[in-house]
């Protein structure tokens, strides 16, 4: 049993001495500027958004960080060739796939596909479950029991289950596909949480002083509700773009997401899994970096969130 | 209580008809012919199509597909697939192994996951606090695929304890592996949960009280502090179980565990709809009473909370 009075003052002084010394010298600032002014003395936000920075850069221009064609195969190199660790780092020091691909450059190349439908997934969620979870509580009455009991029927059907049926229909499938496929099953999460903040903002004195001096439906929702309730949608937008990056690659990894000529990590940890005996590593780089990228933004998620949540202040 | 448990069971109602007639609208109407995909690469006879889709109802709108199907479910009849199998026949071999799955990873993320959370949450900022934190971050951040594949290779491969994949799905000692791999997302998320919950509560009055008053520590943890912290875990906890039946599908795939996720992913790829339908309303109305017993079950925890 630890000793409650003794941790609670421990906690407690720190936390006093940090806002006097805060309060002193500088003016009120917004929730965004504040929660800026603590996410970079954070570590764990500085090293995440550094390699997600990385990763951005590596989506963008695959070219800077080799030179080898990822769809360039050579069979005399084919995976039994075991990596080449007897000298500094060399592209070759990932291995080769089954025909012969540098990995090195399978998994560099790999980014864009993630990072890809991570983003553009989790902008499409965040604006189409963010208008819709607006409406619903700013509205109330029939407009909001119609859009919850959406979210609700949504909420019965797994992510992955619905996605690979609405994928199944596509015969060519591209990045668009899966985005399309996860944003249409996905949207329904942020609308829950907008929705609910939306409700209690719209409770605040701030939004009856608006009305009172004849503000326009449009100018509250936008000027005033919006940027006060857009903090757990920013946190949960963040947090699930990992968990997205981590369903396309199953999807892929399926067989049912992405497709060859595209490469992708879940692709690739497919091919690689009918020689893990022999060429663990196969799966192994392809595997490591992918649980990376959903690490970096699962901890931008966690740390934004502290930032954020006015709860934990 | 009896009043809001009618109330419930009333709106679940809406949800459940919206659901299957999505999956219905999801699995119908995209493009796709599972008849002539019957025929292989041999040219379809127009004649045996047409009876084909006569008998299976597919010559008529989808609405009254809809209407014809859930017409049957309330018969107790769950159809049957194209390769001429009863579904609910399908459903009986496959609901059985999957349960067991389930059951087993919950019973694994809830005991591990709150022992995890417990000790996490009561010793803050300690050694063994910033081990849970560091690896329930690394599961959380490992999909559960790669996560099964260094399961299969270091406990089967490399260490020999078990058989690399599923030979037996019925023998629950082999479904302990595959189980482990199912629930260890979950269980990063109880242990975290957990730990913020304890962390929070931790400070309540009531727990100054408690000590104030004298008991022992084992009481003041198991009957005043576990027992306020219980409530987010038991939501995400509730719903999981539902995800957990359903979300298999990778695992049992990799472990070649003969349960739903198995028979869904081959149902989806050959387009079997009524299978699909079939298994996700069974699904669907699990994730209902989940739902339900969760809210009830806030009620226990929390006298507070009251039901009028």
């Amino acid at each position: 049993m630890p000793d409650l009075t003794e941790k609670k003052t421990a906690e407690e002084i720190p936390a006093q001495a940090a806002v006097a010394a805060d309060a002193k010298p500088e003016k009120a600032r917004s929730l965004g500027s504040d929660a800026w002014h603590d996410l970079r003395r954070k570590p764990i936000f500085v090293i995440s958004a550094l390699l997600i920075l990385l990763l951005i850069v590596i989506a963008i221009a695959p070219g800077l960080f080799t030179s080898v064609d990822p769809r360039a195969g050579d069979l005399r190199l084919h995976y039994l060739s075991k990596p080449n660790y007897s000298h500094f780092f060399q592209a070759d020091w990932f291995g080769y796939d089954l025909q012969g691909r540098s990995i090195y450059a399978r998994v560099v190349y790999g980014a864009r596909a993630s990072v890809v439908v991570g983003i553009c997934v989790t902008l499409g969620v965040t604006i189409l479950g963010g208008i819709a979870g607006m409406v619903a509580g700013y509205f109330g009455g029939w407009v909001d029991t119609i859009i919850s009991r959406v979210t609700d029927i949504f909420f019965g059907i797994p992510l992955l289950l619905g996605s690979l049926v609405i994928l199944n229909a596509f015969t060519s499938r591209t990045i668009w596909s899966v985005v399309f496929a996860l944003v249409a099953l996905g949207w329904t999460q942020m609308t829950r949480v907008m929705r609910g903040s939306v409700i209690t903002v719209k409770q605040a004195d701030f939004v009856t002083a608006a009305k009172a001096l004849g503000a326009g439906t449009g100018r509250i929702m936008f000027k005033h509700i919006l940027p006060n309730a857009i903090a757990p949608v920013i946190v949960v937008a963040t947090i699930a773009l990992g968990g997205y990056i981590a369903t396309e690659a199953t999807l892929s990894f399926l067989g049912i997401g992405l497709q060859d000529p595209t490469i992708s990590w879940g692709i690739d940890i497919n091919s690689a899994q009918k020689v893990i005996r022999t060429a663990p590593f196969a799966l192994f780089f392809p595997a490591g970096m992918l649980s990376l990228t959903v690490l970096a933004f699962i901890m931008l998620g966690d740390a934004v969130r502290d930032a954020l949540d006015p709860k934990l202040r | 209580m009896g009043s809001y448990v009618l109330r419930r069971v009333l709106q679940m109602i809406p949800v459940f008809f919206g659901t299957t007639l999505l999956i219905f609208l999801m699995v119908y109407t995209l493009p796709g012919d599972p008849v002539s995909a019957l025929f292989g690469e041999k040219a379809a006879d127009p004649a045996v199509v047409a009876s084909i889709r006569h008998k299976y109802f597919l010559d008529q709108p989808v609405w009254k597909q809809y209407l014809h199907y859930m017409g049957n479910l309330f018969q107790g009849d769950f159809g049957t697939s194209f390769t001429g199998r009863p579904v609910s026949d399908i459903m009986a071999g496959a609901f059985p192994v999957t349960i067991r799955l389930a059951l087993l990873a919950f019973v694994f993320e809830m005991v591990l996951g709150l022992a995890l959370g417990l000790v996490s949450g009561l010793r803050r900022g300690s050694l063994q606090d910033t081990l849970v934190l560091i690896l329930t971050l690394v599961v959380i951040s490992i999909p559960v695929f790669v996560l099964a594949y260094i399961a299969q290779t270091v406990f089967a491969t490399n260490l020999g304890w078990v058989t690399p994949t599923v030979q037996n799905s019925y023998d629950l000692s082999q479904l302990i592996l595959p189980a482990v791999v199912l629930g260890s997302l979950s269980l990063a998320y109880v242990a975290r949960l957990t730990r913020t919950s304890i962390g929070e509560n931790l400070r309540a009055d009531y727990m100054r009280t408690a000590v104030a008053k004298g008991l022992p520590g084992r009481t003041i943890v198991l009957r005043h502090l576990l027992r306020n912290s219980l409530i987010p875990v038991i939501t995400f906890l509730g719903t999981d179980l539902g995800a957990l039946m359903g979300g298999a599908i990778v695992t049992e795939g990799i472990f070649n565990v003969q349960g739903v996720g198995n028979v869904l992913y081959r149902a989806i790829n050959t387009k079997e709809g009524p299978t699909v339908v079939g298994i996700v309303t069974v699904l669907v109305i699990v994730y209902l009473v989940a739902s339900l017993l969760v809210d009830l079950l806030y009620a226990v925890l929390d006298p507070r909370i009251r039901y009028a």
